[in-house]
């Protein structure tokens, strides 16, 4: 790091130029390239770009992209929360396989959704019993929402037929048949069980 | 599986014409893009005062970039601890620790963006896009420029540039040049696509507050539901391309608000390998040596295939506890159901193998053997790796490779009819050593000492975790075992060595090679000299990466998955 280096170039090395580069980078990057695109996110998507929200009534009941805590036996339910749904809070269990932790809360749970439903432990879905990553996992498998489709018609006093179709409606696919699971988004579905939603 | 496939088929067919195009950006960088980024560059070094045309040696190109990182810490640190009282927060969050702030400033400086924090209730809006998203562009152009300046140096086309001057001092181009290119013309129009096909998909884009629903089922204890929103699409997009990885969300890509549908999904996947994958061509068409960029991308494929069809695999078994208690099915602990197993996995993989580190699952949850699998990508770290510091992480490996497979063909080592001496492979191997030695030091005294470990899951696994933190830093990851409780004081001030330890040795080692290796006089290729163009090259850089990699962790991986992985077998 001699001074004698002919191409060493300290002039553009210098603190000032580093602290100029700096700034333009942050008013730059930080925030012209973020204004440009949430600009123009919110005028190709206004609905996504303030998180989906439903509105019933004038009322938001929630966003299509963040789950609910369902205990009332007339709803489907979703999967366990390490989070209680709650978006500010979001997480899941890190437990590990081998947390004896992790063995409790599912024997447990097991058990409650075992006697709920009226089925065997051993044909409860894996996704009913595994808390989601984000702790607001809007959805369940198709699988899930049919062990619950007989609980939830007597509760309704509705045949079970009914809310099998609706579950079949309410199933989507991967997307082009490759991407994704097959999966039933919990408050959309409830919402049409009350009538908030229109079919369609 | 046909996810997997295609996600790998579209990754690499999109990388070819991109590593084209970003060849072109740094051999002259003209033509039609030239025509439209040349003004706006010119604009940019006014600003900066800088003369672009102005050559640097290694020491000068080092101290600019250096010094331009020193001055952007101290601004984002400054920022993260006054946040509370500065504009643009409309939820109202207060300033961070000075240790956490510490923390964050490195980790983000480093293109690491290990979090010890819950973006979405500890940062403003003016933390995350004017601290976190500035440098979430300038890092990994700045890895850019310098493997550009390393390659250029090391194996370019002889022109002006590469020339040792008259008292021997070797340019290797202009630090300020290379990464306004990089911004530019690389990283910002990437990131801008991005962001808009995810923000179709439900990613918010808004300068508002938080929104708040009435909940359908008002029995069951949540009368209020808050959701935070905010310029979330522009962040998350420069996250996955940038191979930075921190979320606006805690929990990552996983959160259906950073990470809706399988849609948006697939092209943050995608996101994940792109340019590091593109390097790997542009090297090939910006030295004329395609066929050694062949040889690179070949190794790397190997590499990423194998280790990401294991943690396929190892996510699709069902979980041990839930054994008897439920129907047969994956491992979805820790998962959405929107992915499943199998897309999951192949982030946990692809994450860890481009020191991206943004996570669409919870890694602690992954069964003992998919949880091994990130912590070797790291470990390795160069199977596409970091924008531009994985590549250079690569050269490292492939000197090492011409080194002793030089030897063992019985000629004086050299690589590109350079001489392969003393002074080069002590520094390789000080940039290659450093790993292990910071990686296990660290955790064992951390282990000696359970008060600091901050431990979540009990037995094997939480050595796993200590083991995954600090492996993390120092591959400038970010992913994490997320169960830790890391944010502590011992947590936030060793990782932040790590993190700053684990960036700026492997990059300056590797150019301070570059140019000891430009001064030397140049021997001509001919037929007795070793070619590194080869498939058989290739597979004994492969042989060098794998020994490196097993005679420095497989104990502690015996002590942490595999025991773990044992006992739940029994």
């Amino acid at each position: 790091m001699t001074e004698s280096n002919s191409v060493a170039a300290n002039r553009s090395a210098s603190w000032l130029t580093a602290v100029r580069a700096a700034i333009v980078f942050v008013l730059l990057c930080g925030g012209l390239y973020p204004l440009l695109v949430t600009t123009a996110g919110k005028v190709m998507f206004p609905h996504q770009a303030f998180g989906s929200m439903i509105i019933v009534d004038d009322i938001a009941v929630g966003s299509e992209l963040v789950g609910q805590p369902f205990t009332a036996p007339e709803y489907f339910h979703g999967r366990p929360s390490a989070a209680n749904y709650d978006p500010f809070s979001v997480g899941g269990s890190n437990y590990a396989a081998s947390n004896p932790d992790l063995r409790s809360r599912i024997a447990e749970d097991s058990d409650s959704i075992a006697q709920r439903e009226g089925v065997a432990p051993d044909s409860i879905p894996v996704d009913l019993l595994a808390a989601s990553g984000s702790g607001i996992d809007p959805h369940i498998s198709p699988e899930s929402a049919i062990v619950q489709a007989e609980r939830v018609a007597k509760a309704r006093d509705i045949p079970v037929s009914r809310v099998n179709e609706l579950i079949a409606r309410y199933t989507e696919g991967p997307t082009l048949g490759i991407f994704g699971q097959r999966r039933v988004n919990v408050l959309r579905i409830n919402l049409a069980l009350d009538g908030k939603e229109s079919f369609d | 599986m046909n996810e997997v496939i295609i996600i790998y088929a579209v990754t690499l067919l999109l990388a070819w014409p991109l590593g084209k195009y970003i060849a072109g950006v740094f051999n002259g960088g003209k033509g039609t893009a030239g025509a439209v980024f040349l003004p706006v560059e010119s604009g940019l070094y006014r600003l900066f005062g800088v003369d672009p045309s102005q050559p640097m040696s290694w020491q000068g190109y080092g101290k600019a970039l250096l010094k331009l990182h020193l001055v952007l810490v101290l601004i984002i640190f400054g920022l993260l601890m006054a946040q509370g009282l500065l504009f643009l927060n409309p939820d109202g969050i207060g300033g961070m620790s000075w240790d956490l702030a510490l923390h964050t400033a490195v980790s983000f400086l480093t293109n690491t963006n290990q979090q010890h924090y819950s973006g979405q209730a500890q940062l403003s809006y003016l933390a995350h896009t004017f601290g976190i998203v500035t440098l979430q562009v300038v890092t990994p152009a700045a890895g850019m420029a310098a493997l550009v300046a390393i390659v250029r140096t090391l194996l370019g086309r002889s022109d002006k540039k590469s020339q040792p001057s008259s008292d021997g001092t070797v340019s290797v181009g202009n630090f300020y040049e290379d990464i306004t290119r990089a911004v530019v013309r690389v990283m910002l129009p990437v990131a801008a696509v991005v962001a808009l096909i995810i923000a179709s998909q439900g990613v918010p884009n808004s300068y508002e507050g938080a929104r708040t629903a009435i909940p359908l089922d008002q029995t069951a204890g949540m009368t209020e539901q808050n959701i935070p929103i905010g310029p979330v699409a522009p962040m998350v997009a420069i996250k996955q391309v940038g191979t930075n990885g921190g979320g606006w969300y805690g929990p990552n890509s996983s959160v259906p608000l950073e990470n809706p549908t399988p849609v948006s999904n697939f092209v943050q996947t995608v996101s994940l390998v792109l340019i590091p994958a593109a390097l790997v061509f542009a090297l090939g068409f910006m030295t004329g040596r395609r066929r050694l960029a062949m040889v690179v991308m070949g190794v790397m494929v190997v590499m990423s295939v194998s280790l990401t069809s294991v943690a396929i695999w190892s996510e699709n078994q069902p979980n041990a506890a839930f054994s008897g208690l439920a129907a047969e099915g994956p491992n979805l602990e820790g998962k959405e159901v929107r992915f499943g197993a199998s897309a999951t996995a192949l982030w946990g993989s692809w994450t860890t193998q481009t020191s991206n580190g943004s996570v669409n699952g919870m890694h602690d949850s992954f069964n003992p053997i998919g949880g091994m699998i990130p912590m070797i990508d790291m470990f390795i770290n160069v199977t596409f790796g970091g924008i531009g510091v994985g590549l250079i992480g690569f050269l490292l490996f492939l000197l090492l490779a011409a080194f002793l497979g030089s030897l063992m063909i019985g000629r004086a080592p050299e690589i590109a009819g350079k001489a392969l001496e003393t002074r080069e492979m002590k520094l390789v191997c000080i940039a290659l050593l450093i790993q292990p030695l910071l990686i296990l030091g660290f955790s064992a005294i951390t282990v000696a000492f359970p008060a600091l470990t901050g431990n979540s899951n009990p037995g094997f696994h939480g050595i796993s975790q200590v083991i995954y933190e600090y492996t993390s830093a120092f591959a400038n990851n970010g992913s994490g075992f997320e169960g830790l409780g890391d944010d502590s004081v011992w947590w936030n001030v060793t990782c932040a060595v790590n993190l700053a330890l684990g960036r700026f040795i492997p990059i300056l080692a590797p150019l301070a090679v570059a140019a000891s290796l430009a001064a030397k006089r140049s021997a001509p290729e001919g037929r007795g000299s070793l070619s590194i163009d080869t498939p058989t090259f290739g597979l004994m850089t492969l042989a060098v990466i794998v020994m490196f990699t097993l005679l420095s962790f497989m104990p502690v991986l015996i002590l942490g998955p595999i025991a773990e992985a044992l006992a739940l077998m029994s």
